[in-house]
């Protein structure tokens, strides 16, 4: 029962007796043991990320209306290996005029940015990598290891498509990381703490998604910008640079960059589950650690599906619409969100209301706040936002209605 | 003696990053090798137990100024390969006043009785976050110069706003 109740300890432990039994240090062992956990998680989240192509590929399919991969495997669930074989045995080409040591670590950066990003995010009670108590500004530093492996694969494949992709990625990510970082400071001010177990701590009254929704929305466009998705995945815009910063990668370079993505949302929807949605809560998640990795992941897949939904559903966006949309429309209202959530949480506070002590008025009165944000955010839209879209030319008929053929010849 | 050679290790880099950034004559190589010095001085803060300031480091000048210097140089892409020179006639001048300086300064540092003593270990109940913030926020500590700072960088920005104010 002590392995169900509290596994890795559990399982530390055990390796801990079975090293010590062959006579090493015990300096060593941990520095084993550490090496061991970081392994183990690494290559966990690796596998999952293979399998992640199917789900990717097979939802992609439906909401296309296609039926998908289908051939290899029920359900074309085996779709990945030979996926991944392809990418494999394919030729690994560097372009002339390439600066090949960038050019090689820029794959590297792209999906160890992203693996790295797992080390806080508690899996379950009790399971997590390292409980830092700046677990939230720690997510934002490694996105900035991110954009370093964008701006790298950009610059090194010397190729003039693949340097304006990382620019307009780089510009993009650069700009949303403002809303992403502002939003993500309001689950620390509801939970008087940085640490990411700390804030999915403080949610066993309240999920944060009631108290602050639009935050949660903020983070949630804002992340989907971050991963370079539709609407805004202008970086990789086929009709203008063919294929962005990733142009001139090929085999498994390339399948670094791609596994990379697939992960990041994964990554993206376990960050905001745990920021907002309790992350491993769910009832019987205490008792039985495993249950709440399950529940994280449920949660997670939720969200990575609503990512792909989006992706899947909206057309491209301008570079000027997107840099319009995010600082005059998302900055200053995350901005107005921090400064009225601040000052709402010290009132409720002064007046001894606390998430802790009572969930449901606290939430209740930052609902209302954040409706009451909303209702005027749309007020003001409707006053002072765009009527109507700037018309450049009458569309053109690109294909004529053919006339009705003569049926009777006379 | 773990945390010593990790120290020396992360010294050494820092250090071979900062002198390859001067000495590349690729400008990208040498923004890369200044992040990765940067890098360096960054899992230092983490060696002393600074992960508010290893964090900031690596959000504030990885993030934010290295990727500016990139897209720097990058606009200057004709400049980006300097054939000249790298050393002129007083290079000898320089290396002299820099082991002096270097002198100086470790021998000022060595005067300070901190110095020769080891760090106390920090307690376990205490979160230097919350000290860090409160500090910040105090009026008897450092209230005024964090807010000389804020205000500083609102003035920085509403400049470069006018600057690349287009009038219409």
């Amino acid at each position: 029962m002590a392995f169900l109740h509290d596994p890795i300890t559990f399982i530390a432990n055990w390796l801990q007796t079975l090293l010590a039994g062959w006579g090493l240090s015990s300096g060593l062992i941990s520095v084993i043991l550490t090496f061991f956990g970081v392994l183990v998680a690494a290559l966990m989240l690796l596998v999952l990320d293979f399998s992640l192509v199917w789900v990717e590929r097979k939802t992609v399919a439906r909401l296309q209306d296609r039926i998908g991969p289908n051939r290899i495997g029920p359900f074309g669930i085996f779709q990945p290996v030979p996926d991944v074989l392809k990418l494999l045995i394919k030729e690994d080409i560097t372009p002339e005029g390439a600066d090949k040591i960038v050019y090689n670590l820029a794959p590297i950066f792209g999906l160890g940015a992203v693996l790295l990003l797992w080390a806080v995010i508690p899996f379950g009670y009790k399971i997590l990598g390292t409980d830092i108590n700046v677990g939230v500004l720690y997510i934002v530093a490694v996105g900035a290891l991110g954009t370093l492996g964008i701006i790298m694969a950009g610059w090194a494949s010397n190729n003039k498509y693949g340097l304006l992709g990382a620019f307009r990625m780089v510009a993009q990510m650069v700009s949303f990381e403002v809303p992403m970082v502002i939003s993500l400071l309001i689950p620390v001010i509801l939970a008087r703490t940085m640490g990411i177990n700390g804030i999915i701590e403080a949610q066993g009254g309240m999920w944060f998604v009631i108290v602050s929704p639009i935050a949660a929305l903020i983070l949630l466009i804002s992340a989907q910008a971050e991963l370079g998705r539709a609407p805004f995945d202008l970086a990789e815009a086929e009709s203008e640079i063919v294929a962005g910063f990733h142009i001139e990668y090929t085999g498994i370079k390339f399948g670094m960059f791609y596994a990379g993505e697939l992960l990041h949302a994964l990554t993206f929807g376990a960050i905001i589950s745990a920021l907002f949605l309790g992350g491993w809560r769910g009832p019987g998640a205490e008792t039985f650690p495993f249950l709440g990795v399950v529940y994280l992941f449920i949660k997670a897949f939720i969200l990575y599906f609503v990512i792909m939904w989006l992706k899947y559903s909206l057309p491209r966006l301008r570079i000027d619409q997107m840099l319009n949309f995010n600082w005059k429309f998302l900055t200053p209202l995350a901005l107005i969100l921090l400064i009225l959530t601040a000052i709402l949480s010290k009132i409720l506070e002064n007046a001894g209301i606390t998430l802790g002590s009572s969930p449901l008025l606290f939430s209740g009165l930052f609902l209302m706040m954040n409706l009451i944000l909303v209702g005027i955010t749309v007020l003001l839209l409707r006053a002072y936002g765009p009527k109507h879209p700037k018309v450049i030319a009458e569309p053109r008929p690109v294909a004529v209605t053919p006339e009705t053929p003569a049926t009777d010849i006379s | 003696m773990a945390l010593q050679i990790i120290f020396i290790f992360v010294a050494a880099v820092t250090l071979g990053g900062a002198l390859m950034t001067v000495t590349s004559r690729n400008l990208v190589h040498s923004a890369l090798w200044l992040i990765l010095s940067l890098f360096g001085v960054a899992v230092l803060y983490v060696l002393l137990n600074a992960s508010f300031l290893a964090v900031a480091q690596v959000v504030i000048y990885i993030g934010a100024i290295a990727i500016l210097i990139i897209f720097g140089v990058m606009m200057t892409r004709r400049l980006v390969i300097d054939p000249s020179r790298q050393i002129n006639n007083t290079w000898w001048l320089a290396a002299l006043l820099s082991l002096v300086f270097f002198g100086g300064l470790s021998w000022m540092l060595s005067t300070w009785d901190g110095f020769w003593s080891e760090a106390p270990i920090m307690a376990v109940n205490i979160d230097p976050l919350k000290q860090l913030g409160k500090a910040l926020v105090a009026p008897d500590l450092y209230v005024l110069p964090f807010e000389l700072a804020s205000v500083l960088l609102l003035a920085a920005l509403i400049g470069s706003i006018i600057i690349a104010y287009e009038k219409r």
